[in-house]
């Protein structure tokens, strides 16, 4: 199976719930389970290829031009990471059907548990470091879902921000330093990075990409000083613990690390900085994890000084740590996936998860008991389970640390680090287990079906097999890890009896330590508690309430509620934009003729400046206004007809009366005169930043104008295919429908939205609240005496169907000649409206019930089947084709297929010009002011 | 010529941001509408200017105007009547709804400086 498959098929998978969930959780599960099956078994059939050293790899061009590729590679590494994700996955699947409560919404989870699982396959497959960053902040936003699963704790829901905001802040600094990475790379395809190790050390932006990615990296995996979150996203239901904070998440910290060893690691940085944040952390998280009173508080401080160990080795920096590091990946995700599992079933059997309400469980709860037992024992690293080979390991790496000139500290304080574990270990079967049985419990204890132990018995089964038979069952796996990691062949070896070796002594003295430490916990409780303890979660809180303030008091400044501050800020920073442009910027100097003044334009300019001037002067009349805005449009109008632009005329004067006619309607239910409401010195402002504005679109204006343009125009090309490509002679309306397309048909389905919004926005006025105030509604101007007058009445039926003609006429010229859908769609929809305000709402929608909103959506659709229908000639979408039509005795008809196109347009126009205009006659009619007074029935004529 | 269209285009910014700083509805709808036939207007002449060639085909003709702003203005007259129809639609529904045409925020509600 290909890897981008592998990778995918997790998140079809996320699709399943949502259709299955009706068949019941088990059904959804089962289908979430084959998915992850499935997908474990095409990673599993590449086993012998990746072993015999190949790497399967599926490349998809996504964007090219930067680097951005869906190139997938699996190699050892990405296999070890596969299998645990995908193992356990299913796993946690199994689990987490029995674990959820009947009142868990169960397809969400699983949705989200599926989505999570995608994007670590996918950041463990990628072989592009763009897309691997993509998947990344996948994992941290679907993390951030599912430890936030139960919406209604709030711990649930700070748990999931908290982890939200440090590991998606780490993602943007990894962000910046893998491209970093790829610009000195020169490449972002991950295996061509990784050999190109002299060139990225010897670079300048080694150290800087090297602590961004460590950042990303270590707030990931929660490494020291941002360990916080983990302990707190332990809100989130057990088995998203058991599947992000064991196996996963936490992982693609140390996964990353692994993958870019082989060009970061080896220089002192790396070790200094790694190694040190790995011990640091493994000491910090056992210390705090042996006083944990939560048994997953406990786990996950576990789990935290278990990934500072792995870090540690990496940071170690040599091919046996890495190899080191490789094997407690897998045991540590066998071991702590099954004390998750375990904490999660005593939590389901006694209904508390605190250690002081436990003990004495081994007779009540014994499968469990077992359970725990040896995976506890296993993290002890009590032979002969599989912790004990990897912190052999790990101690045996630290004792040779003698040579790098750190001294023998290394070696002590891994030494203590693994005595701190092994007495938090052995106080998690101590104090939960042994003991006296209590008859205190919140409920009573008892072993879970096998539904819920299934899971971590086969993960036990699992550590103790590995463990006795380390180079049989994992040998090959390790080895083949470590050889991608280190990009170089290893054999590894390992043995529960190395002999009498430096490590085995450090192991027993940790062990001996270790059982001595909890005998006398309760002293060191005691201790404890006098010593001043940092509490991470209030200096975090503390840090985002200042950020908060700072970013609020930045927003609130500019936006405090007043529109009228908000644009005026906006327009100057616009005008201010614009002046830094063109002294930064270069313009070629004004040698573009200019043409001569005739008395027609400059009688339109004198009446455009008048009628504007008056306008701005009058504005409170809002009547006299809305007349003054009209004679500008149809000035616009004339402008346009003036320099060559017909089309533009045309919709732009069909527009004007339209819009005169919505404004008038509007304000039938408006004040008729604007208050007065501004002070001389904020008039004066306002004028003073319109003047502004004015003055810096006059001067570009002319600017551009008096340029040539700067690069050679596509026009040409336009004018030229016009009727070779498109079969018409009006380039603009060939445009609109064939080489800009797409664009129209995007811009028409705007409209529609916006006509399907106005009709909602009615839907909700007619409905809501405001519905009785329109009832009730008195006009504040007294009417006409007759409303539909007669002549009016009868102009306007006799023009119907001559404004129908000409609509139909404006539309089939179109193609050729000045016109088409646009234009014919609003001239039919003025003839329509016209049928409204002469005779009224009642009796026009007597005899045209045309359902608007039916006629946008037959007109996007008219457009869309017409470019479609390219396809089955084989042409990419829109591509249009033409031709003639020969009839008897007429001149030859031309056909196109950008007239089924335009017939969309036309359609999506009328309908969302009408139902705009619709709309407000609805509203009109709602508040009785349509001939009969409200109350009554309408007569349906006048 | 080219100066009387740029500071047509000008004057028409101008009113178009002063009305659109007007703390009522109706008053900013207009300001939207000339700030509507300016930035049409302004899309218009990046194709410069040219009279009497309009970009439709005939025979014997030597040249024609840049069809391509035109297209650009056309599809965008038709959407700013989208915009300014949904704009209207939304000052009547407020109007209708909380009895009052101002935009502004009102004062109790606000937050930061000017509150």
């Amino acid at each position: 199976m290909s890897p981008a498959l592998i990778a995918i098929l997790p998140f079809l998978g996320a699709l399943l719930p949502g259709l299955m969930v009706r068949s019941g959780r088990s059904a959804a599960a089962i289908a979430c389970g084959a998915v992850t099956a499935f997908a474990a078994l095409g990673l599993l059939l590449h086993i012998p290829a990746v072993l015999a050293g190949e790497v399967a790899t599926a490349r998809l061009s996504w964007m090219p031009q930067i680097g951005l590729n869906a190139d997938f590679m699996l190699d050892g590494l990405g296999l070890l990471f596969g299998i645990l994700i995908l193992g356990i996955g299913l796993l946690i699947t199994l689990y987490a059907r029995f674990y959820l409560s009947e009142r868990d919404p169960a397809g969400p989870f699983l949705t989200y548990l599926m989505l999570f699982q995608g994007a670590m396959t996918g950041i463990v497959l990628s072989d592009n470091i763009l897309m691997m960053l993509v998947f990344w902040e996948l994992t941290s936003l679907s993390s951030f879902l599912l430890i936030g699963f139960w919406k209604h704790l709030p711990e649930g829901r700070q748990g999931a921000r908290m982890a939200l905001t440090v590991t998606a802040t780490g993602g943007l600094a990894m962000i910046a330093g893998c491209l970093m990475l790829g610009q000195v790379a020169g490449s972002y395809r991950l295996s061509e990075i990784i050999a190109q190790r002299e060139a990225i050390q010897g670079s300048a932006l080694y150290l800087p990409a090297l602590l961004l990615i460590l950042l990303g990296a270590f707030t990931k995996s929660a490494q020291f000083p941002f360990h916080f979150w983990l302990p707190r996203a332990m809100a989130a239901p057990t088995p998203v613990s058991a599947y992000l904070h064991s196996a996963t998440m936490v992982k693609a910290g140390i996964f990353l690390m692994a993958r870019l060893w082989p060009v970061l690691a080896g220089t002192p940085e790396w070790f200094w900085i790694v190694a040190t944040t790995g011990l640091a952390t493994m000491l910090v998280g056992g210390v705090i994890a042996l006083f944990q009173d939560d048994l997953k508080g406990l786990l996950a401080y576990s789990t935290v000084s278990h990934l500072g160990l792995i870090t540690m080795l990496l940071g170690f920096g040599t091919e046996a740590a890495a190899t080191a590091a490789m094997f407690h990946i897998i045991a540590h995700a066998t071991f702590k996936a099954a004390l998750f599992m375990g904490a999660g079933i005593i939590d389901h059997g006694t209904h508390t998860r605190s250690i002081r309400q436990l003990g004495g469980l081994r007779s009540l709860m014994p499968l469990t008991f077992g359970l725990i037992l040896v995976a506890a024992l296993s993290m002890a690293g009590i032979p002969p389970f599989n912790g004990f080979l990897s912190k052999e390991m790990m101690l045996e790496q630290a004792a040779h640390q003698g040579e790098t000139g750190a001294g023998w500290i290394i070696g002590a304080l891994a030494t203590l680090a693994a005595l701190v574990s092994v007495a938090y270990s052995l106080r998690l079967v101590a104090h939960v287990f042994l003991g006296p049985a209590r008859d205190d419990y919140p409920h009573a204890p008892h072993d879970p079906g096998p539904g819920l132990w299934a899971g971590p018995a086969l993960l036990v089964g699992l550590v103790v097999v590995t463990g006795l038979f380390p180079n049989a069952m994992l040998g090959w796996l390790v080895a083949a890890a470590a050889a991608a990691v280190t990009q170089a062949p290893q054999h590894p070896h390992f043995a529960l009896w190395h002999g009498l070796t430096p490590a085995l002594a450090m192991s027993a003295l940790a062990i001996l330590g270790g059982i001595l430490l909890l005998r006398h916990w309760h002293a060191a409780e005691a201790l404890r508690r006098h010593l001043p303890r940092p509490d991470a979660k209030r200096i975090f809180d503390a840090t985002e309430r200042v950020i908060a303030r700072i970013a609020r008091g930045f927003t609130e400044s500019f936006t405090n509620g007043s529109m009228s501050r908000a644009l005026s800020l906006l327009m100057l920073t616009c005008v201010i934009c614009g002046v830094a442009a063109w002294h930064t910027g270069l313009a070629r100097p004004d040698l573009r003729p200019m043409l001569p003044v005739t008395p027609v334009a400059l009688m339109g300019w004198v009446l455009m400046l008048v009628a504007t001037g008056t306008m701005v002067a009058l504005h409170r009349r809002r009547i006299l206004a809305l007349v003054l805005v009209g004679i500008v449009g149809l000035i616009v109008s004339c402008t346009f007809v003036y320099f060559s632009a017909p089309d533009l005329a045309l919709t732009q004067i069909t527009v004007e009366v339209v819009t005169v006619i919505l404004m008038l309607l509007a304000l039938n239910f408006l004040p008729k005169r604007t208050a007065l409401d501004t002070g001389n010195v904020k008039r004066g402002a306002d004028a003073f930043v319109a003047t502004l504005a004015g003055l810096g679109v006059g001067i570009l204006t002319y600017a551009i104008l008096r340029r040539d343009f700067a690069f050679p125009s596509i026009a040409g090309y336009m004018v030229e295919n016009s009727y070779k490509l498109g079969g018409g002679d009006n380039v603009v309306n060939v445009i609109l429908v064939d080489f800009r397309g797409f664009d129209t048909y995007g811009e028409i389905t705007v409209l529609g939205i916006a006509g399907l919004a106005i009709f909602a926005m009615t839907e909700a006025l007619l409905r809501g609240r405001a519905s009785a105030r329109l009832r009730a509604w008195v006009g504040d101007m007294r009417r006409a005496g007759d409303r539909h007058p007669l002549m009016l009445v009868v102009v306007t039926r006799v023009l119907m169907p001559l404004s129908l003609v000409v609509g139909l006429f404006i539309f089939l010229r179109g193609h050729n000649a000045p016109g088409g859908g646009f234009i014919a769609g609003l001239v039919v929809s003025v003839a329509l409206v016209m049928q409204y305000m002469a005779s009224g709402y009642a009796w026009a929608m007597a005899r045209q019930n045309i359902p608007y909103h039916a006629l946008i959506g037959l007109g996007v659709l008219a457009a869309g089947i017409t470019g479609a229908g390219a396809w089955f000639a084989g042409m990419p979408f829109l591509t249009s084709a033409y031709g003639y039509v020969h009839l008897w005795g007429v001149e030859p008809v031309e056909w196109a297929t950008a007239m089924g196109f335009d017939t969309g347009v036309f359609l999506a126009v009328v309908g969302a010009v009408m139902l705009a205009l619709n709309s407000l006659s609805r509203i009109a009619r709602a508040a009785g002011q349509d001939g009969a007074p409200s109350g009554t029935p309408q007569k349906g004529s006048r | 010529m080219e100066f009387l269209l740029a500071s047509a285009i000008g004057c028409l910014t101008a009113a178009g941001v002063y009305l659109t700083l007007r703390k009522r509805s109706f008053a900013v709808v207009l300001g939207m509408t000339m700030l509507s036939y300016a930035t049409n207007l302004f899309l218009f002449a990046t194709g410069r200017l040219v009279v009497d060639r309009p970009p439709i085909l005939q025979d014997g003709v030597a040249g024609y105007t840049d069809p391509i702003p035109q297209a650009l203005v056309l599809t965008a007259i038709v959407i700013s009547f989208g915009m300014t129809a949904l704009v209207v639609m939304m000052a009547l529904g407020a109007f209708v709804e909380g009895g009052d045409d101002r935009i502004d925020l009102p004062r109790r509600d606000r937050k930061g400086p000017g509150a």
